[in-house]
């Protein structure tokens, strides 16, 4: 069980600062979780940390391939104005 | 690789003479000690950022807030603003490039670190820098830049490590506008969204603020003025943080295009337009000094404020620079010594300006000019210039206003795709920018735009080439008294 980082990861860091079991490594194009280390924080923290300071929205997913900040979920854009701008599209 | 050491202090100075160094000091209030902590430091100092530079070393990437005019996608070469950087630095890396600045360029007096997040969401990268600095050079004044959330628990290790300078950007004292402005802060290990996350902030930047103070580290505050969501409301922050011990407070224009993909500027927030700033910063003024040239540079800038010269000291580029920093210090001593002395004899020479009271009777119009500057003085062609400083005239004197940015903030629409080219060309958006002077002194300006900007109500002026700009600034005044152009009461003044 271990989160993963995807695409929209843009390596600012704050992730690499705050997991408790130092499971995320610089990596090219982006970032990296290490399954054997991450927790997923059960049982440390309310929330995994890594997801509790991402600032890039659908950057950070579960086993499930769900994002723990979806689109919508952290800068205010509404998601009508996102896929207006071709940010995402609307099938997500 | 041979650095290049300027080789007096005449040929390494920013105004030669006269100049914008003898304006009004907004700094005049302030008690001995400080002025002299601040008298060389660009960024605090209207006087020293003629003469002498400053460089952010970029260590610090993660943050732990988000406000609404950040992108936290900040790598673009061709943007100038904050949060924005190319490269970013280890810690070692990071002084390997300020010894090698500090060796080409003795006037940099200053380092700042100041992201590109927060640098204390930062703190092993932020201090084993700062540590490292104070070791080898001894001679460089250490600042850092932060949003505030995690000042309070840093301010004895920001005291420790002599960081005689802090900048906290403050855009509120109250949640409900906060809100508006930071969606989200991370605390105690969650994230807290809204009034609530605002009020944590705005109480521990309060808190630090104090703090620093009372350490006696020297506290400026940055306000980003958001109109409709922060603007009145500045005029208290200025207040009440004059009154916790902050020594100038710098209220800047929110940055927001649309391309650069900010909440602000996707959501078409407007920023404010120049008079609603200066207005702004007049109105704040009259409770504590002003910073009035804020260039709002990138999170890895080197140069005088203003210039960036980051891409002569890239990684690559310093890997082979030979540096024997001792050497560096002695020369960058000298340098330093002769700049100030430079300083303090414009300071004390006879004022060339002329009382205009005589000339222009109280009660004359005041009048706003652009200046195209080099190095103090009318120097720049008026199509070379990337930015126009503002002076504005009246009979009792000549003071610096703000500058003009004339260049795009995203300077390579090609490169950077999203935005869409407007048909407006460079000189309209330049005559724009100007609105509300009535004058423009250059060194020379071509026959087109001379007749354009004769058309928008700014008269072109070259017959002050390579004058100092206040000198220039008052003898473009008297002539325009002379004229009549004065004639006409304030209230019909054109609005800038």
């Amino acid at each position: 069980m271990a989160l993963q980082i995807i695409a929209p990861c843009v390596n600012c860091w704050a992730c690499v600062e705050v997991c408790p079991n130092q499971a995320i490594f610089e990596a090219l194009p982006h970032f990296l979780v290490d399954e054997a280390k991450c927790t997923e924080c059960l049982g440390d923290e309310a929330e995994p940390q890594c997801a509790a300071i991402c600032p890039i929205e659908a950057a950070i997913v579960n086993e499930l391939g769900e994002a723990l900040n979806p689109y919508g979920s952290l800068t205010g854009i509404p998601m009508g104005k996102l896929i207006q701008l071709g940010i995402i599209r609307s099938a997500l | 690789m041979d650095l290049p050491v300027i080789g007096n202090a005449q040929a390494a100075g920013g105004c030669a003479s006269g100049g914008c160094g003898s304006a009004p000091d907004a700094l005049a209030h302030l008690p001995d000690h400080i002025r002299l902590k601040v008298q060389d430091h660009p960024c605090y100092s209207e006087e020293a950022h003629h003469y002498f530079a400053r460089m952010h070393v970029a260590v610090a990437p993660a943050c732990n807030i988000q406000c609404n005019y950040c992108n936290r996608k900040y790598d673009c070469a061709n943007e100038s603003r904050p949060g924005v950087v190319s490269e970013l630095l280890s810690p070692d890396h990071a002084i390997r490039k300020v010894l090698a600045v500090a060796a080409a360029i003795p006037q940099m007096t200053v380092l700042g670190i100041a992201g590109p997040g927060d640098p204390l969401a930062n703190p092993s990268r932020t201090f084993e820098t700062f540590r490292q600095l104070s070791e080898k050079a001894p001679d460089i004044k250490l600042c850092l830049s932060t949003n505030g959330l995690r000042l309070p628990e840093f301010a004895d290790e920001i005291a420790k490590h002599n960081i005689d300078h802090v900048t906290i950007t403050i855009n509120c004292l109250d949640p409900r506008v906060g809100a508006q402005i930071y969606p989200w802060i991370f605390w105690n290990k969650r994230r807290i969204r809204g009034e609530e996350g605002a009020a944590i902030l705005i109480a521990q930047q309060q808190m630090g603020l104090e703090m620093l103070v009372a350490r006696g580290v020297l506290v400026k505050v940055n306000s980003v003025m958001i109109p409709g969501v922060n603007d009145q409301h500045l005029k208290e922050v200025s207040r009440v943080v004059k009154a916790k011990g902050a020594f100038l407070h710098n209220v800047m224009p929110l940055i927001a295009e649309a391309e650069h993909g900010t909440y602000y500027g996707l959501m078409g927030q407007d920023s404010p337009t120049s008079a609603e700033l200066q207005a702004l910063q007049d109105e704040c003024a009259g409770d504590m000094a002003m910073m009035r040239h804020c260039r709002q540079c990138r999170a890895d800038a080197v140069g005088l404020l203003g210039e960036d010269r980051g891409a002569e000291f890239t990684l690559d580029k310093i890997a082979d620079m030979d540096l024997d920093y001792g050497a560096a210090m002695a020369k960058r001593k000298e340098v330093r010594e002769a700049l100030v002395e430079q300083m303090a004899a414009k300071r004390g020479a006879p004022s060339t300006q002329p009382a205009m009271a005589e000339l222009a009777p109280v009660g004359t119009r005041p009048v706003l000019m652009a200046v195209a500057a080099k190095n103090g003085l009318v120097g720049e062609h008026f199509g070379h210039a990337r930015e126009f400083l503002v002076y504005e005239a009246a009979p009792e004197g000549v003071r610096f206003i703000g500058h003009r940015k004339v260049d795009l903030y995203c300077g390579g629409l090609d490169s950077c795709g999203e935005g869409d080219a407007e048909p407006e060309s460079i000189l309209d958006k330049t005559i724009a920018a100007l609105s509300g002077c009535e004058a423009v002194l250059c060194s020379k300006v071509g026959f087109e735009p001379w007749g354009r900007l004769e058309a928008a109500g700014i008269a072109p002026n070259g017959e002050h080439a390579l004058e100092p700009i206040e000198e220039a600034v008052t003898a473009v005044y008297r002539e325009m008294l002379a004229a009549g152009k004065l004639a006409k009461p304030v209230a019909a003044r054109k609005r800038a």
